[in-house]
Order: C-alpha cells, then sequence, then structure tokens
C-alpha cells in the first residue's frame, strides 16, 4: 500500500515539474513594483496588500462576468505589479461603481476606488480596450461640465451614441421620442455663472488643482 | 429645521419628476427648504473616472457655496435627492475632512476663488429626512388618502446605502419601507433592495440590461404594484428599457416605477399630475 501510494505521489510531482518548467518566463523587469507602491500610497491602496484572494468581490459583483479579469485577479495583479496586463483588460470600464466589492471586502480594501485609479491610469495609458463606451461617456460628460457647470443629458446621450454605436441611437430613439414628449429631455437648460465673477469660479477651483 | 436643497440631476432631464414630486412633499409637510444658488454637478461617476482629484474640487465648491451663503447657520444640512449627487457630495466631506493631502489640495483651490471649506456642512438624503427628523408619527398624521392594498417594492439603488452606510444598513435597508408603511401601503419583502442597476451604463452600452430584468422580475414575482425608486438614474433605468427587457428576456415585464415622493405625494393628498405623474412611462393605479 505504501509503496503504490509513493509511486502515484512521485508522478504527480513530475507532471508539476514539467508545467513548472514549461511556463514563460517573467523577468524581473516585466513587474513594475513602483507602479503598485504608488497605488499602495495612495488614499484608497491602504489594506490592498492585506488582500486574501477570498474572492467576495468577484462574488458579490454585479458585473464581473463581463469582465475580462474579476476584481479578484486585478488586486492581485496590481499586488504583483502586473501594470501592463492591468491597464488592458476592460475590468475597469464594466465596473457600475455601485460599492458592493468595496462593503464586502472582509480587509476593507476600497476596491471601486481602485477601479476609478486604474481608470485613470489606463486613459494616461492609452490602452483603453476597444469596444467599451464608458471612457467615451465619462470624457463628453467632462467636457460638458467643464463648458456649462451641469451636465446637458440630451446632447451627452446623443454625442455618446454617434461616437459609440449609432445603431444603438436608433434602437432608443423611440424612447427618446417619448421622453422629449414628456419634456423630460430638453436641448435648453440652465447652466451657471461660469466666467463671470470671481468668487466660486468654477474654472479657477478646477484649474488650481494640479495633480 | 432649514434645509438647503441641491437639485442635481433632478431640476432638468430624466430625472426632473423627482424635483416636480419633491417639492410639493416638503410644502405639504410644512419643511422649509431654499435652493442653493448657482450650484454645479457633483460629477457623479463619471467626473471621478476622468480625473479624481479635479472631481472632489467639483463637489467640494457647492459645499463651500453652501458655508459661504448661510454664514449664520452652524450645521448646515444639504439634501440631495439624487443618488450620485448624495455620495458625490458626501463623498467630497470625507475625503476633505479625512485625507490630509486631498484636503489640502481641495481647500487651496477653493481659497483661490475665495471660497472656504470649515466642516460645517452636512450631507443628508431626503430618505433619511422624511423618516428620521420629520419622524414617521408625524407623517402618519399627515396621510389623507392612505395607498391601501398597493404593493410597494422599495428600491433603494447602491449609493445612498454605499460606501456609506450613514443613516441604514446597507443589506436590507429599511427606511423607505417604514415611510411606504406609514402611507398605508405594503412595502414587500425582496432581495434586490439595493443591487445595481447599472446606473450610467444602462443607456450608453448594453451590459446592464440584465441587471435591470433581474431586479424587475424579482419585484413581480415577489407581487410588487409599482417600484419606488429613491435615485434618477435608476428610476430612468427601470422604467425606460422595459421594452428591450420583454424583447431580449422576458416578455412579460411591465412593471411600474415611481419615486418614493409621488407616492408621498399622492398619499399625502397631492394632485396626481402635479407630482410628474403625467410624465412617466407607465402609471400606477391607486383604490
Amino acid at each position: 500500500m505504501y509503496r503504490l501510494i509513493s509511486l502515484r505521489y512521485d508522478s504527480v510531482l513530475e507532471n508539476i515539474m514539467v508545467k513548472l518548467q514549461n511556463l514563460p518566463a517573467v523577468e524581473q523587469g516585466d513587474l513594475d513594483l513602483q507602479w503598485t507602491r504608488e497605488m499602495v500610497d495612495r488614499y484608497f491602496g491602504k489594506n490592498l496588500r492585506q488582500c486574501i484572494q477570498c474572492g467576495n468581490c468577484t462574488g458579490t459583483c454585479p458585473m464581473s462576468d463581463q469582465m475580462d479579469l474579476g476584481p479578484r485577479k486585478v488586486i492581485a495583479m496590481v499586488r504583483e505589479g502586473m501594470k501592463d496586463e492591468v491597464l488592458k483588460c476592460n475590468t475597469m470600464w464594466i465596473c457600475a461603481s455601485c460599492y458592493e466589492c468595496a462593503v464586502e471586502c472582509p480587509k476593507e480594501i476600497k476596491i471601486t476606488d481602485v477601479m476609478y485609479a486604474l481608470k485613470q491610469y489606463a486613459q494616461k495609458a492609452h490602452t483603453v480596450p476597444h469596444g467599451v463606451t464608458w471612457p467615451i461617456m465619462s470624457k463628453e460628460f467632462f467636457n460638458l461640465v467643464k463648458k456649462h457647470g451641469r451636465n446637458r443629458e440630451l446632447i451627452l446621450m446623443m454625442l455618446v451614441v454617434l461616437k459609440t454605436n449609432w445603431l444603438r441611437g436608433l434602437e432608443l430613439a423611440p424612447m427618446g421620442i417619448k421622453l422629449v414628449m414628456q419634456g423630460r429631455l430638453t436641448l435648453i437648460e440652465k447652466g451657471i455663472s461660469l466666467g463671470t465673477r470671481k468668487k466660486g469660479n468654477l474654472k479657477t477651483i478646477l484649474d488650481a488643482i494640479q495633480d | 429645521m432649514k434645509l438647503i436643497y441641491f437639485p442635481g440631476c433632478c431640476k432638468f432631464g430624466t430625472g426632473r419628476v423627482y424635483e416636480e414630486s419633491i417639492l410639493p412633499v416638503f410644502d405639504a409637510l410644512g419643511i422649509e427648504i431654499v435652493e442653493l444658488a448657482d450650484w454645479n454637478c457633483c460629477g457623479a461617476t463619471a467626473y471621478m473616472s476622468v480625473d479624481e482629484p479635479k472631481a472632489f474640487a467639483l463637489s467640494a465648491r457647492n459645499l463651500a457655496l453652501a458655508e459661504d451663503q448661510f454664514p449664520d447657520m452652524e450645521k448646515i444640512h444639504i439634501v440631495a435627492p439624487c443618488s450620485a449627487c448624495y455620495l458625490g457630495l458626501l463623498k467630497a466631506k470625507h475625503m476633505v475632512e479625512e485625507n490630509e493631502e486631498i484636503g489640502r489640495k481641495v481647500i487651496n483651490a477653493l481659497r483661490a476663488a475665495d471660497l472656504d471649506y470649515k466642516g460645517r456642512v452636512e450631507v443628508r438624503n431626503p430618505l433619511d429626512i422624511f423618516a428620521n427628523d420629520y419622524g414617521i408619527d408625524n407623517l402618519k398624521k399627515n396621510v389623507k388618502r392612505p395607498l391601501k392594498g398597493l404593493k410597494v417594492a422599495c428600491y433603494y439603488g447602491c449609493q445612498i446605502v454605499r460606501p456609506y452606510s450613514e443613516f441604514d444598513n446597507h443589506g436590507n435597508p429599511q427606511t423607505m419601507d417604514r415611510i411606504m408603511a406609514a402611507l398605508g401601503a405594503e412595502p414587500i419583502d425582496w432581495p434586490h433592495k439595493t443591487r445595481c442597476c447599472g446606473g450610467a451604463q444602462t443607456w450608453s452600452s448594453e451590459n446592464c440590461l440584465k441587471l435591470n430584468h433581474i431586479i424587475l422580475k424579482d419585484a413581480m414575482a415577489n407581487g410588487a404594484d409599482v417600484v419606488a425608486t429613491a435615485c434618477p438614474l435608476c428610476q430612468f433605468n427601470l422604467e425606460c428599457f422595459q421594452s428591450q427587457i420583454r424583447a431580449k428576456f422576458q416578455p412579460d415585464i411591465k412593471l411600474p416605477v415611481t419615486y418614493f415622493t409621488q407616492l408621498m405625494g399622492v398619499a399625502l393628498g397631492i394632485e396626481e399630475n402635479k407630482l410628474g405623474m403625467d410624465r412617466i412611462f407607465l402609471r400606477p393605479s391607486f383604490v
């Protein structure tokens, strides 16, 4: 009995050794531990290194089935410094910011805020994957708020649909027309006093924030 | 108590029915409110996706404006009906007060425009104001048309109770349920009170249709006559995509979706059309 078990153990071990030899080598230079350090030092990164890979985040995430990599994997990869792979994935663009992961995490890692940071890194590095609409939506929103101080829903919707998938515009058109007729989508909306006065000038405030 | 009203997405656009219904309710209950002058967009989830430090400053401008416009108020209570605005302002407040680096950057930026932030502002949600400040017992006394037999699925959405659970439990909140019960309605017990509706992704991409299907089908399965929401984006998502959900997932999905303030207004005896009932897709029927 003892010999049978030890034989089986040997072949399993041999199997593992063969597989390990066939893995692509990860050079020390491929990992960006400086980037990990940067993430950990930011306000949300305090417990990042304490992740126990329990998977609560991916389990409670309502969008995880549509992500390349679930939040659990992303946190592990951020911790290991796999910057290139993380910035290329679609995870942060599918994230709906519902904070379910952050409240369920037993180590209280602010995962949603990690996702926001990854969105910003990916935009700066130009590694946004093809086919996700959030980067375009948020950029148009950002521009509208910069220009008017407030959002303009109808214009935002039209811009996003034209820039991403205008066929979807045809699909959404009946709903859009109904909303316009109900007065829930309008072209003209009141903005704020952006450039006229010094006190509380929005442009002054935003320009004063430097990275 | 005087409240400062921050309209955000509730003033114009798809969410205008929220303001249309909440202002008459404040009036009927005798709650004094004054709108924050020259308020700007809170940034919601979209602005923070582009530039995080600026997003906190964007939101904080509103907090600083409130302090500037009401210098005699010791504690300023800003009520923000829209959930994204509520979280945007609350998060900015927490970040500026608790994180030294962010606080310093934002306050310096505010000072560049002659504003300042001293921490006198409290960010409040209308659910909290009605149930806790005004009080359930006082609400009951004002009910003129009890919502008898109306089964309500109270849908809170995600950002009112997460990540900050200031006034209610994040897994199974009860504030809206208590308000509905006080109005004579029957709040149902169902599992998706705070499950995400997809937010701004539902209209901008096609990922989130499924999330709305899950919420609607379980509300219907648990016997709901209407879904009461507290967020303009939740209301828009749950209501306006039902025809697409019928085509893609389940042909019998059909459920009226209103703001909880519209149901409050009906119970308080306010005329239905004054509460924006003519501006929603499916009107619930009342006894």
